[in-house]
């Protein structure tokens, strides 16, 4: 009695877990699936999609904001712990400096059907990636803030900090800007931007000598140190996460923040009132330029090369699943810039389209990048405290990225 | 204990000290002596949804032929130690010709990474020490002197922040002080300045952390220091009541000499702890104003998207280096004692 009890429990369980899931499956019959992803929404429903075409694969999935630690040591191991790494522009490139991940021109051929062209990041002839979102850094505003006030959408960073001194003045908000420029990783990015913005070259053509120390660089530190003097005074410890609750406490009226956090920031999560005057437009411009101070960013998916070609067959072929996906595209619109056919941009898609259409930079795919960004993330926080000169901490940068270089052989 | 038994009671721990930091060691040593070989690189056409560019890649396949000759990596001696970003010993020397005044020099030296590290570190374990000695000291002595009802609970609660995870300890004491927070909003309101931010001022960074490292070390005194004020014998203490001697008189006279041998032992293992700081600095998100020799051990390890190794081993080494400077006095002063006991 018990025992048939137990049964159908089990039974109504099981189909409870798998009958959901099992409506599309790619007939996949072995193998072992294991991805590595960032972790943010758009990512989080591309996986799952890729879960819904498993088959009798085995599939696991590890989301996590530090998946930047984890993926190299992770795929050097041989086999490598996953079969697949969801990458971008910035964190390909240590996974091709260490040859970790394969190319997938067999696999586009014989299952990339729907995958489109211009989704393939082929590097010397060979796809290395199939991208399936972009992303990057713009601008959001408060709309009521604004008009109260009477200032125009800025366009540019200098009207930015016009528009913040107007709004601090008006004594509606102490700290009316916000961006992450916690020191590190996040701050560095916020110079990348604001550089590339002025027109700026990391390096001197084809070396890896640095060349950042020049009149675009003084100016790319003082922009961002206006923009600090308006944020919050405890900005160098606020990331991406920190500013998004920043806005949502209502104490920003104008912020530069990933499109992959538009979702977050429009749900129906916090004041209505907040929400409701939220509003998205195109990166800025500064310093008279015409490219936007922001980099292009995509997202895709690689795969481990220390992992068995089964593994990475049927990897390939739930991921592809994904990419190529119109009824994922149509019913998460509102995630993210999809690059997949089929893709309706809505109001949330504002930013990436402004940008692309702007003719932003992507972000620079070369191998020796993270070490200046990583230079850039220390050694420019004095500047911003005040307690050193721009060209000094140029110069300390430049210093600090040549050590690294040297002992990583690039110099 | 002869010295046979002694040998074979040893005998576990010391194999699983070989194997578990011993060799690890030596292999980091081995590691801080060589570099990656030189990168080859070639020029490529790179295209994603964005455009096409040329731009450089590594050759993998020149790359893999040279690593799997010397998988190791370059010799660089000690190139590692003494570059930029470590000893700096060219900058310093450079500094020296080129800067008129001292403070100048000072100035520039302590701009440098590894010089930026130490001082913070140097500063932590000079102020956190101490005042753990005495903050635990002082503690024990009181809580001593209360009723035994009320001890047990009051012990308790005393080594609770040795209890609390670190990490979780200095973000809870992150949030209190942040300028939205209980404490720092309110110190904006006694100062009278809406600009004012412990997370921004380097020296408020400072002073935080610091006191944080106090709040969480303090038990650790406490508690050893309790233990060994259980084993103050009563006879001298009672003699020492009726000749008159003040409270003072008795910890300074009696009390203190009986547990010298643990205040040495707490010195000691304060001192290792505190020069490895690093949960609070993640904590407190302060890695813009307090840098430590840990710290830029795991910056070098995990916050660039390629990994340093040859730097990373280089400043774990000099870590130790640093470590048993600071403890040589100690360890020579016990070694002495030891020597006059026997």
């Amino acid at each position: 009695m018990r025992e048939t009890n137990m049964k159908k429990i089990l039974i109504s369980l099981l189909f409870l877990l798998f009958g959901t899931s099992a409506y599309a499956d790619c007939n996949i019959k072995s193998g072992s699936i294991n991805i590595l992803a960032n972790d943010f929404p758009a990512l989080r429903t591309f996986v799952e999609t890729a879960k819904g075409c498993k088959g009798s694969a085995d599939f696991k999935v590890t989301h996590s904001s530090e998946h930047n630690k984890i993926a190299v040591p992770a795929l050097t191991a041989n086999p490598s712990e996953f079969s697949a790494r969801i990458a971008a522009n910035s964190s390909i490139v240590p996974l091709m400096n260490q040859d970790l991940i394969r190319p997938l021109d067999d696999l586009v051929k014989k299952y990339g059907k729907g995958i489109q062209d211009s989704q393939l990041i082929t590097i010397d002839g060979k796809i290395m990636a199939v991208a399936f979102m972009a992303n990057t850094q713009h601008l959001y505003y408060r709309e009521d803030v604004l008009k109260e006030l009477g200032i125009a959408v800025p366009k540019t960073y200098e009207e930015v900090v016009a528009a913040s001194e107007k709004i601090r003045a008006s004594g509606k908000m102490q700290y009316p800007y916000a961006a992450a420029y916690k020191a590190g990783w996040n701050l560095a990015e916020e110079f990348v931007n604001m550089y590339i913005g002025h027109g700026g070259e990391f390096f001197k053509a084809g070396t890896a000598q640095p060349s950042i120390n020049n009149a675009k660089g003084v100016a790319t530190l003082n922009m961002l140190k206006k923009l600090a003097g308006l944020s919050n005074p405890d900005y160098l410890t606020h990331d991406s996460e920190a500013i998004k609750v920043e806005w949502e406490s209502g104490n920003v009226a104008l912020m530069t923040l990933w499109a992959s956090r538009s979702g977050t920031l429009l749900d129906d999560d916090g004041d209505a009132k907040i929400t409701a005057a939220t509003k998205l437009t195109g990166p800025a411009t500064v310093a008279g330029g015409n490219i936007p101070a922001a980099t292009l960013w995509w997202d895709g998916f690689t795969l481990a090369k220390n992992r068995s070609d089964a593994d990475a067959e049927a990897t390939f072929r739930a991921l592809a699943h994904a990419a190529a996906n119109k009824k994922m595209v149509a019913d998460a619109a509102d995630q993210a810039v999809w690059l997949i056919e089929g893709f309706k941009p809505g109001p949330k898609s504002i930013g990436v389209i402004e940008a692309v259409k702007m003719k932003a930079k992507p972000y620079p795919m070369l191998p020796q990048m993270g070490l200046m960004h990583g230079a850039l993330g220390s050694e420019i926080v004095e500047f911003l405290q005040g307690k050193e000169s721009a060209e000094q901490a140029l110069k300390d940068v430049e210093a600090a990225y040549m050590s690294k270089a040297k002992e990583q052989g690039f110099l | 204990m002869p010295n046979k038994t002694f040998f074979w009671f040893f005998l576990p721990t010391g194999l699983a000290m070989i194997l578990f930091i011993g060799l690890p060691i030596i292999s980091t040593g081995i590691q801080s002596f060589y570099a990656q070989h030189d990168q080859v690189v070639k020029e490529v056409k790179k295209c994603d949804p964005f455009g096409c560019t040329v731009s450089i890649v590594v050759d993998q396949e020149k790359t893999s032929k040279i690593r799997e000759e010397k998988p190791l990596g370059k010799f660089n001696g000690f190139g590692t130690y003494v570059d930029r970003n470590h000893l700096a010993i060219e900058e310093i020397g450079k500094f020296w010709n080129e800067t008129n005044t001292f403070g100048e020099f000072v100035d520039q030296v302590t701009n440098l990474p590894f010089y930026k590290a130490l001082i913070f570190t140097l500063t932590y374990c000079l102020f956190v020490t101490p005042n753990v000695l005495l903050l635990g000291f002082i503690i024990a002595l009181s809580l001593n002197a209360v009723t035994r009802r009320i001890r047990g609970p009051l012990i308790f609660g005393t080594i609770l922040p040795m209890i609390v995870t670190p990490l979780v300890g200095s973000l809870v004491l992150f949030w209190m002080i942040d300028a939205e927070g209980i404490i720092g909003a309110n110190l904006q309101m006694l100062m009278d300045d809406p600009y004012l931010s412990l997370k921004s001022s380097k020296t408020l960074t400072w002073i935080t952390i610091i006191i944080y490292g106090i709040w969480h070390h303090s038990p650790f005194a406490f508690v050893v220091f309790y233990a060994a004020l259980q084993t103050v014998p009563q006879e001298p203490v009672e003699a020492a009541i009726i000749d008159g001697a003040s409270r003072w008189q008795r910890v300074r006279h009696i009390v203190l000499p009986h547990i010298y041998p643990v205040v040495t032992f707490v010195a000691l293992i304060s001192l290792m702890d505190n020069f490895r700081v690093f949960e609070p600095i993640i904590g407190f998100s302060a890695e813009g104003s307090a840098q430590s020799l840990s710290w830029l051990i795991y910056d070098n390890l995990v916050n660039e998207e390629v990994i340093l190794f040859g730097s990373a081993a280089a400043t774990s080494m000099m870590t130790i280096v640093g470590i048993a400077i600071l403890l040589a006095p100690v360890l020579i002063r016990t070694w002495k004692e030891f020597r006059t006991a026997r």
